[in-house]
């Protein structure tokens, strides 16, 4: 690769990480706004117009507080758990396309970090590390109610990712690629998978919802029965990093759920506005850019369904959530791999 | 390339000696997904994509946390830093069956010969998903179908001793 290809890429991978800090940060204020509009509040609004400032507000005063360390703490354990949900929760958005190709000056640039085969696969193995963080704070903060938090952390990642992993097979069937690239090129227009995978999408949204601890399945950080869960030693910014890994989870799930089945970048008609700008490199361009705004409005869409299930849902019950995950979810997935491999053999 | 192999190498191997060494249950499982991960560096040095993350989604994402979940309820029990003692005979025992099993791995790679690779013959796309989906469906179908019939075994077997028996509960 040339040396103006990789300064481009480095340019291209500091923007996505930028705007995955933005968009986690800004998720705190609208999460607070979006509740306080569902309970019929006024919500932040003293930072700044609008409360907009809120954010960094709030930023500035973890980052002032006492730096607080249990004393029967393992305090290597205690520091590197946060800093690991932190780690894990940036990685996932490296493989995700945010857009088509640009042309600048007869290069073609495109909108991916890297664009490995695999990268559905890297996705999956992302998701499933993102319980370490959880698990070595709770643990390490010497506090029992924090280890019951951590533990019922991972018994849950784990539970939710084989169903999450099966409904993943029935796209990855209809496809045949492991390319998050091609598999968003294959969405072209308005050919989106959901309209083939209703009940995979579905199976993967609830998934998605345990995997990032959201309502309803928000179990390992329940204050009525845990006080805080896995984070109840912790305060200052250590507990805003994992709030704010939270937050960036957030935005990945929604990132891939429209990358895989709400056709990432592509929009209906886009062909038609191709060919109706003549110069081809400008309909490319035009095409493209409107393409990471489409991109960006569907995710903002999920960051919302997010945020308002969390305020109109009420929590599980532990043994529901086991119930729901191993009893309803894992054989509606199989099911869904069964229906899918009988529509491909009866359409081709 | 080869600095990158020896960096990895040598982290491996620190990694998997802190395993054994570490005094904490926790912090032995931590370095053993460290050294997960390091191997998964290894496959892509070796340009298996596909193996390095199966390795860590199967590996780091799975099993560990299954042993990681095990390790802290263990250690709930024993309140403190209790000391594990170990007997003069077991540790006997250990050292002679480790030194046995260094002697015939010595002698297995003793005589084994290096098979370099031919850079023109080589191909790179030999550890990519569909080289391998296209080698296991064919030539190892068999064995690929038997490996996956015995983990249906497990699994029902895993099944059958954690099913709750009928009558009054006796654990």
């Amino acid at each position: 690769m040339e040396s103006v290809d990789l300064l481009y890429k480095a340019i291209y991978i500091l923007v996505i990480f930028g705007i995955t800090l933005l968009i986690a940060t800004y998720s705190t204020y609208f999460e607070r706004k979006i509740a306080a509009f569902i309970q019929d509040r006024v919500g932040p609004n003293r930072a700044g117009p609008a409360g907009m400032l809120q954010p960094l507000a709030d930023a500035g005063k973890l980052f002032f507080k006492e730096d607080f360390i249990p004393a029967k703490a393992n305090k290597a354990l205690f520091i590197l758990g946060p800093g690991v949900a932190m780690l894990v929760a940036t990685m996932s958005s490296a493989v995700i396309p945010f857009g088509d190709m640009l042309m600048i000056d007869g290069r073609e640039i495109y909108l991916q970090a890297i664009n490995v085969n695999i990268g559905v696969l890297y996705i999956f193995g992302v998701v499933s590390l993102g319980v370490y963080g959880l698990m070595i704070g709770g643990w390490a903060s010497n506090n029992k109610y924090s280890l019951l938090g951590a533990i019922r952390a991972a018994s849950q990642n784990i539970s939710y990712e084989i169903a999450m992993g099966l409904s993943l097979i029935a796209v990855l069937m209809m496809t045949g690629s492991l390319s998050l690239r091609e598999i968003a090129e294959q969405q072209a227009g308005f050919n989106w998978n959901v309209w083939y995978q209703p009940l995979g999408f579905l199976i993967f949204l609830v998934c998605s919802f345990a995997e990032t601890n959201r309502t309803p399945f928000d179990l390992p950080e329940s204050e009525a029965e845990l006080i805080g869960g896995y984070h109840t030693e912790y305060g200052s910014m250590k507990l805003g990093m994992y709030l704010f890994a939270e937050y960036i989870n957030i935005f990945v799930a929604s990132a891939v759920m429209s990358t895989l089945y709400f056709g990432a970048y592509n929009f209906p008609f886009m062909e038609n506005l191709r060919e109706a700008i003549s110069d081809p490199v400008l309909a490319n361009n035009v095409v493209t850019l409107l393409g990471v705004v489409v991109m960006f409005a569907k995710i903002f869409l999920f960051i919302f369904f997010f945020m308002w299930v969390r305020w109109t849902l009420p929590r599980f019950r532990y043994d529901q959530l086991m119930k729901l995950g191993w009893k309803i979810l894992i054989p509606l997935a199989i099911l869904n791999i069964l229906l899918t491999g009988g529509g491909i053999i009866l359409l081709s | 390339m080869e600095s990158l192999f020896f960096f990895l190498a040598s982290l491996t191997l620190l990694c998997a000696l802190m395993v054994v060494i570490s005094k904490n249950p926790v912090h032995s499982v931590l370095f053993l997904i460290i050294t997960f991960f390091t191997i998964s560096g290894h496959y892509v040095l070796l340009n298996a994509q596909f193996l390095a993350v199966v390795n860590i989604i199967v590996y780091a994402g799975a099993i560990m946390v299954l042993f990681l979940f095990v390790i802290m309820f263990l250690n709930m029990s024993k309140q403190g830093d209790a000391k594990i003692k170990t007997s003069t005979v077991s540790k006997f025992a250990g050292a002679i069956a480790g030194g046995l099993l260094f002697v015939v791995l010595i002698a297995a790679l003793k005589d084994a010969n290096v098979v370099g690779y031919n850079p023109d013959t080589y191909d790179s796309q030999i550890g990519m998903v569909e080289s391998l989906g296209q080698v296991l469906f064919t030539e190892y179908l068999l064995p690929f179908e038997l490996a996956s019939v015995l983990f249906l075994v497990a699994m029902v077997g895993a099944v059958m001793l954690g099913k709750r028996e009928e009558g009054e509960s006796n654990f």
